[in-house]
């Protein structure tokens, strides 16, 4: 059975997402091919329609593109960029990005949460980045997402899945795709992600920062095919390091 | 609401102030800066170790730091943006100024023709920002010559900053409206006695009301702002680290503003070719990587004050934005300059030039970094 990952009605098998933002355009495509990812974030204030160095121009076909709102700092900044952005020709996707601190850079959800709804009732595929909160993300599943993007660590980080638990109940809990978003550094934790059920992850710092980002993205691809693969198998038990009581607890019963 | 701040009982200035005064830089050791060189987030005291003397020595290793957080923050990306000076009148006697009123230069304001000429001929270069600039008289570019200004820009680029003089809440806000989303203000030097002193005459020899400015442009609606000192008038050491606070407790009060670090040296003038710095490029560099190292998120502009090779080779260190094309006179983008220059640039290089040498070192050029959402409230 083709073990796909359904985003909006949509079917893709890649589970590896790459962000493009922070690499030389002549190096998308390599990237992009070697991770091979089938749905790429793009922010849209990168966009130069009909000028030079439009980073839209460096997506190759076939790539379903989504673009996200970074640069919005309210829901009504958020939505008015999603707007655009279906004007532009970007299609249906949207990452809603929501990003009132310079400093940390972290998401607001109470916002992300009014912008979702008005941009699911627009008939956008919402993608909300968030901070992995059990119960803003049931909001958003219920105000029309259709995934939640929790984060793992500070977005650019390189931290890994500092928000390990947090995300485990995300995953246990939401019944639409919850796809990591910001924080991984290595392949390592894109496995660990994965492994743990998650149904994507996203990546771009550690693919733009590595010596050569092309290589990279081959490493993350594997991970990421490797970690749903177990995850898949299903781990076996981690064997617990105390010993067993001496006594039993259940000696009562027959 | 963005304009409101969730912090509102940071005074700023009275927080600056005192951190500014209180700073000993001899007193900073060795340890000093290797903590702070190792420190995972950098406190006020780590950044005033790092623009101590005794950092000098660690420049290899704060200019390796300080790539590293520019990459992880802002990838290989440099904006691409040039200024456009408008008009040069000025009212204020400056001394270290070349558009101060009593120097005897030819002054010009272009009409709105020249301005949409200047315009056609810097956006024909590929740029989608501009940063429009005029001297502090308004007499001869009040804030509506200003306003009309932005509305031609608005059909030309996409960002458009201002580097005027400082105004009130309102007056940002009808610039706000009209499309300008950014505005620079160097308090030049932290120092009172000092800004007192250099500034001999005009408006801007009000040090508080100038201080306050980014403050009122930001509750004008203005998504950010650049702020620096102009380094040799005072203590440079002292002065970066007064602008460096400036930013941290704006950035406190204000967490959504985008704000910008310039890092402007002195520069001879037409009739002045001895307003010279005196800060070398070690102690400038260290500057320009103590500031990205405090404040790794922030934006940072590297004027053409600077030489091309000093660029060049800062470039992947901390910049976020580069000019190019630039001309400091009045006009000089579509024809010949109407008004003398404000100082003299050490680099002339066209658009294609820097955006070359950028990719030449591997770095990103970048025309468009920004989506006009003014509208949206």
């Amino acid at each position: 059975m083709q073990d796909n990952l359904i985003i909006g009605g949509h079917a893709f098998t890649s589970r590896l997402l790459l962000g493009t933002g922070k690499f030389t355009l002549d190096k998308m495509l390599s990237v992009i091919e070697n991770g091979g990812a089938q749905i790429v974030t793009v922010a849209l204030r990168r966009a130069n329609a009909g000028g030079e160095g439009n980073i839209l121009d460096y997506i190759p076909d076939g790539i379903t593109l989504m673009p996200n709102t970074s640069g919005a700092r309210t829901a009504a900044e958020a939505v008015r960029i999603a707007r655009l952005s279906r004007e532009m020709g970007c299609g249906d996707f949207i990452k809603i990005e929501i990003i009132p601190d310079t400093k940390y850079l972290m998401p607001d959800n109470i916002e992300t949460l009014k912008a979702t709804e008005i941009l699911a009732n627009e008939g956008f595929v919402v993608l909300p980045y968030m901070n992995p909160d059990l119960n803003v993300a049931r909001q958003l599943v219920n105000a029309g997402a259709a995934a939640v993007m929790p984060l793992g660590a500070p977005i650019g980080s390189n931290k890994g899945l500092r928000t390990k638990e947090l995300l485990s109940i995300l995953i246990a809990e939401i019944e639409k795709p919850v796809i990591v978003d910001a924080g991984i550094g290595r392949p390592s934790q894109a496995c660990e992600a994965m492994e743990m059920g998650a149904d994507a992850v996203l990546v771009n710092t550690a693919v733009a920062s590595a010596k050569h980002p092309h290589e990279m993205a081959l490493a993350f691809k594997k991970a990421v095919e490797a970690g749903r693969e177990a995850f898949l198998a299903g781990a076996g038990r981690v064997l617990a390091t105390q010993a067993e009581a001496s006594s039993p607890l259940t000696g009562f019963v027959e | 609401m963005l304009t409101q701040s969730l912090t509102s009982d940071i005074h700023v200035m009275d927080r600056v102030l005192a951190d500014y005064h209180a700073v000993d830089f001899s007193s900073c050791t060795d340890e000093d800066v290797l903590e702070a060189l190792s420190a995972q987030t950098t406190s006020i005291r780590d950044f005033a170790a790092l623009l101590s003397p005794c950092a000098g020595k660690y420049l290899e290793q704060m200019a390796a730091k300080a790539k590293a957080l520019t990459e992880q923050y802002f990838g290989v990306n440099k904006c691409l943006y040039t200024p456009l000076y408008i008009a040069n009148y000025c009212v204020n006697h400056c001394s270290y100024c070349g558009f101060n009123c009593t120097n005897k230069i030819h002054r010009a304001k272009l009409t709105m023709e020249e301005i949409e000429q200047e315009a056609q001929a810097i956006s024909s270069t590929g740029l989608r920002e501009i940063l429009l600039l005029t001297g502090e008289s308004r007499f001869h570019s009040d804030v509506e010559y200003i306003g009309e200004a932005v509305k031609i820009m608005r059909r030309y680029f996409n960002t458009i900053g201002l580097e005027v003089y400082p105004m009130d809440v309102s007056e940002y806000e009808y610039l706000h409206s009209l499309g300008a989303d950014y505005v620079s203000v160097y308090q030049e030097t932290y120092d009172r006695d000092v800004y007192d002193k250099v500034h001999i005459s005009g408006p801007k020899k009000v040090y508080d009301y100038r201080f306050n400015a980014l403050e009122r442009a930001i509750q004008g609606g203005m998504r950010g702002g650049g702020l620096g000192a102009l380094l040799g008038l005072s203590d440079f050491r002292r002065d970066a680290f007064g602008s460096g606070l400036h930013a941290y407790w704006l950035q406190k009060k204000y967490p959504a503003a985008e704000l910008s670090f310039s890092v402007p040296r002195l520069r001879p003038y037409v009739n002045n070719d001895d307003n010279q710095s005196g800060v070398g490029d070690r102690d400038f560099l260290q500057v320009i990587l103590a500031y990205r190292i405090f404040m790794p998120f922030m934006g940072f502009s590297l004027s053409s004050r600077e030489n091309a090779a000093f660029r060049d080779n800062c470039a992947a260190l901390a910049p976020t934005k580069i000019s190019a094309g630039v001309k400091t006179g009045v006009g000089g983008h579509s024809e010949e300059e109407k008004g003398d220059v404000q100082f003299k640039t050490s680099d002339e290089r066209s658009v294609d030039e820097i955006y070359n040498a950028l990719l030449k070192r591997g770095l990103q050029p970048v025309f468009n970094d920004y989506v006009y959402i003014i509208d949206a409230v």
